[in-house]
């Protein structure tokens, strides 16, 4: 059994589990977090995306021991209070989730794509970063719409702020 | 159109919960005392049991018990059924083997399931699964249909003689051999459609809870169709009688037609739950989805299609062979017969056609619907023909097309349907004109001194939704009716709460029916809510599937709508003191015509239940049921065109753009609608360019069992796509709808490898065209 | 997975210790875990050494880059002093498995795992790097066995990786299209003594320099050189991705590129 310590969402969470546990199941089981999902057994449809220490990474291929002493952002914590990430915002509006069930991936996913672009993206680049993240309903379609839409709300927001 | 009603571009209710990680889907449901549940599955694809050996595994940590087939059947608990009856065209009915949802004495494919293991925790349940010991005799496997069908097979079997379940036929085999006969000119084509695997991205699942005092189970599982489920399991498979069994289907994580079928799994998760006394949860690994959810396609036809001297289509002759893999599911009989040779006149008038289907056993994955079932096998090889014939006839693809096209309706096909309604040639002309079809031999120029091969390539769909009058779905076999219900609930201070037996996941119906209240009554969609998924909630429901839930699911809403108005304006002209024909709906009020009189919606629902004063002999409260079948099915249909550029080197294909235009009849909601497209085509290229199952000859494994192997779509491999809407109502049903939910995954192939064989200049290619054999095809071309 | 026992190692002598035996290095973990998820491996103990900060980082001095064995794809290809020095090596990176991968995926796992379609075999090879362990110094070439198999002893440690900078250098990576994996990727890099060419992903042994196309190029590195080369395909991985002559055909067109790449 390992001991871990972590930050999730803002709250330190603490608790003694199997060394195998992997970090989603200790979201999902223990912090009953159910909104990142678990999609492939091979670390490759991105449904279990969260952010460790400020990085998107795929929670089903990362022991909750490893993250032990990290700070956790899952989807349920994405959001400020009552107001929707500019990400979120723009899955809706753009229609970019059907199903509903590789979304929290997706969006947690872009959220880190569009942190590491403050230059700007393109559907190419898009398309091309998404390469980690598996959509079976949208053909992706609306889920490149949306992120390069918040990928504007946002370096407009921050303008905004800077100003 | 009101700003939320039908025709307006709403963003959906159903969002808020799923993009904050709200979204409740069967593997998030906990219930005290819960344990966890592994299946014993065969790692032979065709073997003996001689014996299982339980007895370590029950020895092991935090094991509750190990169960195996035979206490299943000592139980009582019923084989699995296909519930479509097809009869040979010997008239013998169709040679159904025993399913038992726990393997007793035979495996026959790799994954069928042996016995369940339940434990504290999943990962316990896995190490225990390893301990149970099953000796096997092993036994030759067959893996493709065509094999399966010859003397000296390996049988799988005994009710299916030579594994063939039934061979079928639709048409007029005289009148078809007449046309080849007289024929100018005779197309011909093998046609191969390629197997899928749905990857519905979230795996199945299912949480059994029986209640002992209550002696009542509910099962929550991913389901298309909850309703089914329970009348299945409870007619066939002895779970518990319907009044005691309650099935949920929460959110579900995509279908595509795979969570419409009743696996063993959910059934055995029942059983063991009243066995063990705990609730039971099952939720698939990846693997073990590729391995036990229902495959897709996996045909091979032969095809001669015939012209007369002026380019007309004189016949179509078709011999068809479907893989129905281990068993059949539980409607896998209707898919390569009524969903298929049905649509094989395409958009074309064709005086005489003839299909000859035989269903096989193998030793693989069960087949059954997957996005468009029936209707893409049909459409590849009515448009893989079409363009062939325009080649090796000399003219333009399109204009045989065109040449061919029915233009009035009502048209009856020589294959039982009858089209009601649509215009191809409108279709044609926007896909082309958006597509610059116009231009697309100086684009080719361009590529080639780039050193590319540029391709173009269409595909003219038709396909069946709505499916359809249950008398006539009943007289070709069907075992169940294919109406939907709906009941409508107006509550005391005027909100709405629409029950439904179709069950959206990914579909939007909590906001597109939500709209067709609020086009109807004025009330703001927020005000709505569709309850679906819980047969303790929804009387009775048929599902979702086949592109119904608009046309079908929806018509039954306007039913149930058409009665609470016409009890609400009784009402109204009560209150009123006016004539009931003069009251009208607008903007959430009752009023009268031509006067300033009016009563709000929430305060006639109101007068409903207070029933102070109500017209005499009413009975109080606002509440409507109905149900509704379809008196035809309705004929979605549109143009798609793929241009594709083709590297030489390496035969990587990318697809330039790729234009969709459909005649779905009315529209709710159009980006719901475009939704639904780009999905169905991003599958359709999938199966084109990407996916297909496929399994090692000698030892019937399937070697892509996981995404490692198994190519899904990814953003990189498609392009956003252009989609337009050149719309005929339907006239079958009150909205208007043809249904658009598969025509994407229909109408695609064909215009895909249409567009590489013209790039490359070679017919000869396999779906899916991956790299390999595209530089393979080209190989071959040039020398 | 099978019951395991996660240790965090305090140092690199620490993570020897505990080390060998039943016993794996986790450092990514990008390939280990997935292996054990499906029951693949079964180590009876993981000893991380991600978080070890001796092993983290890209150090240039002269026209020598060492980079630490835990520091990360993603880390690598935004290297601001690498980028200047050596840009092909931070898109090379930039193109391993897709962002998330790349943040946790290390250099040190991805060779010591050896799986036969990773990339940096290939880099390292073409660079004639030295594999650094903490008891000794491997040239790179015979670092890389065979499938999976590296020259690491029980409970050695990889712990950075050091090459020079060559003159030219060029990498083009045909995917696996399900899997994401090299189905061939192709090396190139010119040195003082010549050029080498090492391809990954296609090679039944992992690893390996194609002879054909550095006699090839022997006089330079000349796309042109290259006009209708033929690459043997025996030895040649055959699986439903692609066939041996597959293979062959694309390492001589991945080549073509690469150097195309590296003579621009």
């Amino acid at each position: 059994m390992s001991d871990v310590v972590m930050t999730v969402n803002g709250r330190k969470v603490a608790a003694s589990v199997e060394d195998r546990t992997l970090l989603v199941h200790f979201l999902r089981e223990n912090l009953n977090l159910t909104g990142t999902h678990v999609g492939c057994d091979t670390s490759q449809c991105g449904a279990c995306v969260v952010h460790v220490d400020g990085k998107a990474v795929k929670s089903c291929t990362m022991l909750a021991a490893q993250a032990s002493g990290s700070t956790i952002v899952t989807i349920e914590g994405l959001a400020e209070g009552a107001e929707l990430h500019p990400v979120q915002a723009a899955f809706r509006e753009h229609h970019g989730l059907q199903c509903g069930f590789c979304t929290p991936g997706m969006i947690m996913a872009a959220t880190d794509m569009i942190r590491r672009h403050p230059e700007g993206l393109d559907e190419k680049t898009v398309r091309h970063e998404l390469e980690g993240n598996i959509c079976r309903c949208t053909g992706y379609h609306n889920i490149v719409k949306a992120i390069l839409a918040a990928s504007k709300a946002m370096a407009a927001g921050g303008e905004a702020k800077a100003a | 159109m009101g700003m939320e009603g039908i025709g307006a571009r709403v963003a959906r209710k159903e969002d808020k919960r799923f993009i904050t990680g709200g979204g409740r889907y069967t593997d998030d449901m906990v219930l005290p005392g819960m344990k966890h549940a592994v299946f014993v599955r065969s790692p032979h694809a065709h073997a003996d049991i001689k014996g299982i050996d339980v007895a370590e595994a029950k020895d092991m940590p935090g094991v509750v018990d190990v169960l195996t087939g035979r206490q299943l059947k000592a139980d009582g608990v019923g084989n699995l059924i296909c519930g479509w009856m097809i009869h040979s065209k010997d008239g013998s009915p169709m040679k159904m083997g025993a399913w038992s949802p726990l393997a007793v004495d035979r495996v026959r494919y790799v994954g069928d399931a042996v016995a369940i293991v339940v434990a504290d925790t999943k990962g316990q349940a896995r190490d225990a699964a390893e301990k149970v010991v099953v000796e096997y005799d092993e036994k030759d496997a067959v893996i493709v249909a065509a094999e399966a069908l010859k003397p000296g097979a390996p049988q799988l079997h005994p009710e299916a003689e030579n594994n063939l379940i039934f061979d079928w036929e639709l048409g007029d085999a005289k009148a078809t051999d007449e046309a080849l006969a007289k024929a100018a000119h005779i197309t011909k084509m093998h046609i191969v459609n390629n197997r899928l695997v749905p990857n519905a991205m979230e795996p199945r699942a299912a949480l059994a809870h029986y209640d002992k005092a209550e002696d009542h189970t509910t099962c929550w599982t991913t389901s298309q169709n909850p309703h089914v489920a329970r009348l299945v399991m409870s007619a066939f498979y002895n779970i518990a009688p319907e009044n005691k069994l309650r099935v949920i289907a929460p959110d579900v994580g995509g279908g595509f037609g795979s969570k419409i079928f009743i696996y063993p799994e959910e059934v055995v998760c029942c059983w063991a739950s009243k066995k063990t006394g705990v609730p039971v949860k099952w939720v698939a690994d990846r693997t073990e989805s590729f391995l036990t959810d229902a495959h897709g396609r996996d045909h091979v036809s032969e095809v001669q299609m015939a012209f007369d001297a002026d380019n007309r289509i004189i016949g179509l002759k078709v011999d068809t062979i479907a893989n129905f893999g281990a068993y059949m599911s539980l409607f896998s009989s209707s898919v390569p017969t009524y969903l298929y040779a049905t649509l094989l006149s395409g958009q074309y008038a064709i005086p005489a056609i003839h299909a000859n289907v035989r269903a096989v056993y193998t030793n693989t994955s069960p087949v059954d619907a997957y996005r468009g079932a029936g209707r893409p096998e049909a459409t590849y090889l009515v448009e893989r023909t079409m363009e062939t014939a325009a080649r090796e006839l000399g003219v333009s693809p399109a204009e045989l097309r065109r040449k061919n096209f029915v233009t009035q309706f009502p048209h009856q096909t020589p294959v039982i349907m009858c089209y009601d309604a649509g215009d191809y040639a409108a279709s044609l002309d926007a896909a082309m004109q958006a597509a610059d079809y116009a231009g697309f031999p100086a684009r080719r120029e361009e590529a080639k001194r780039r050193g590319k091969l540029r391709g173009i390539g269409m595909s003219n769909y038709i396909e069946a939704c709505g499916i359809a009058p249950s008398a006539a779905v009943g007289s070709l076999g069907a075992g169940v009716g294919l109406w939907e219900s709906a009941e409508v609930r107006v509550n005391a201070v005027g909100t709405i709460e629409v029950l439904t037996g179709s069950h959206s996941h990914g579909q939007g119906h909590e906001t597109t029916f939500a709209q067709l209240v609020n086009q109807r009554f004025g009330v703001p969609i927020d005000s709505v809510s569709i309850v679906h998924g819980d047969t303790d909630k929804v009387q009775m429901g048929m599902g979702t599937y086949g592109s119904r839930s608009g046309a079908v699911g929806m018509s039954a809403i306007v039913k149930a709508l058409d009665k609470v108005e016409a009890k609400a304006k009784k009402i109204a002209a009560h209150l009123m003191e006016a004539d009931e024909s003069d009251i009208v709906i607008e903007n959430g009020e009752l009023k009268v015509a031509g006067t300033d009189k009016s009563v709000p919606w929430f305060q006639l629902a109101l007068a409903a239940y207070t029933a102070h004063n109500l017209p005499a002999g009413m009975e109080p409260g606002l509440k409507e049921t109905a149900f509704y079948d379809p008196s035809n099915f309705t004929f979605p249909a549109g143009c798609y065109i793929c241009e594709v550029e083709v590297d030489p080197d390496t035969g990587v294909t990318e697809i330039i753009q790729f234009v969709a235009a459909d005649d779905f009849g009315n529209i709710i909601n159009p980006m719901i609608v475009e939704g639904q497209v780009h999905g169905g085509i991003a599958q359709g290229i999938g199966q084109s360019m990407l996916e297909g199952a496929h399994y090692d000859a000698g030892s019937g494994q399937l070697i892509t069992a996981s995404y490692m192997d198994y190519c899904m779509p990814r953003a990189d491999d498609l392009p956003s796509f252009q989609v337009s809407h050149q719309n005929t109502p339907c006239p079958g049903n009150p909205l208007g709808i043809k249904g658009c939910g598969e025509a994407g995954a229909i109408g695609s192939p064909p215009a895909v490898i249409n567009a590489i064989t013209d790039a490359i200049g070679n017919n000869d290619l396999l779906m899916p065209a991956t790299p390999e054999r595209v530089w393979a095809a080209i190989h071959v071309a040039k020398h | 997975m099978y019951a395991v026992n996660y240790h965090r190692a305090s140092s690199v002598a620490d993570a020897a210790k505990r080390g060998g035996g039943d016993a794996k290095y986790l450092s990514g973990g990008m390939t280990l875990l997935p292996a054990m998820k499906t029951r693949l491996a079964a180590p009876s103990d993981l000893v991380d050494l991600s978080r070890l900060e001796e092993l983290r980082g890209v150090r240039i001095s002269g026209r020598t880059v060492t980079i630490g064995a835990a520091t990360t794809h993603y880390e690598v290809s935004t290297d601001a002093g690498l980028k200047s020095a050596f840009p092909l090596l931070c898109r090379f990176a930039s193109l391993i498995g897709d962002p998330a991968v790349r943040y946790k995926g290390t250099i040190g796992g991805s060779i010591a795992n050896n799986d036969p379609a990773a990339d940096y075999p290939a880099a390292l090879v073409a660079l004639g790097a030295t594999v650094v362990t903490d008891k000794r110094e491997i040239a790179a070439e015979d670092f890389f066995t065979g499938l999976f198999e590296t020259a690491l002893d029980d409970g050695e440690i990889v712990t950075a990786v050091r090459f020079d900078i060559p003159e030219k250098a060029g990498w083009e990576k045909f995917r696996n299209p399900a899997s994401r994996y090299a189905i061939v990727g192709v090396f190139v890099a010119k040195k003082g003594d010549g050029v080498r060419v090492a391809v990954t992903g296609a090679g039944d042994d992992g690893v390996f320099r194609s002879k054909e196309i550095e006699a090839a190029l022997a006089k330079g590195l000349d796309q042109k050189a290259l006009d209708g080369i033929s690459v043997p395909s025996d030895g040649l991985m055959g699986d439903i991705h692609a066939s041996p002559e597959y293979r062959a055909n694309l390492i001589a067109v991945m080549a073509k590129r690469a150097v195309a790449q590296a003579a621009g």
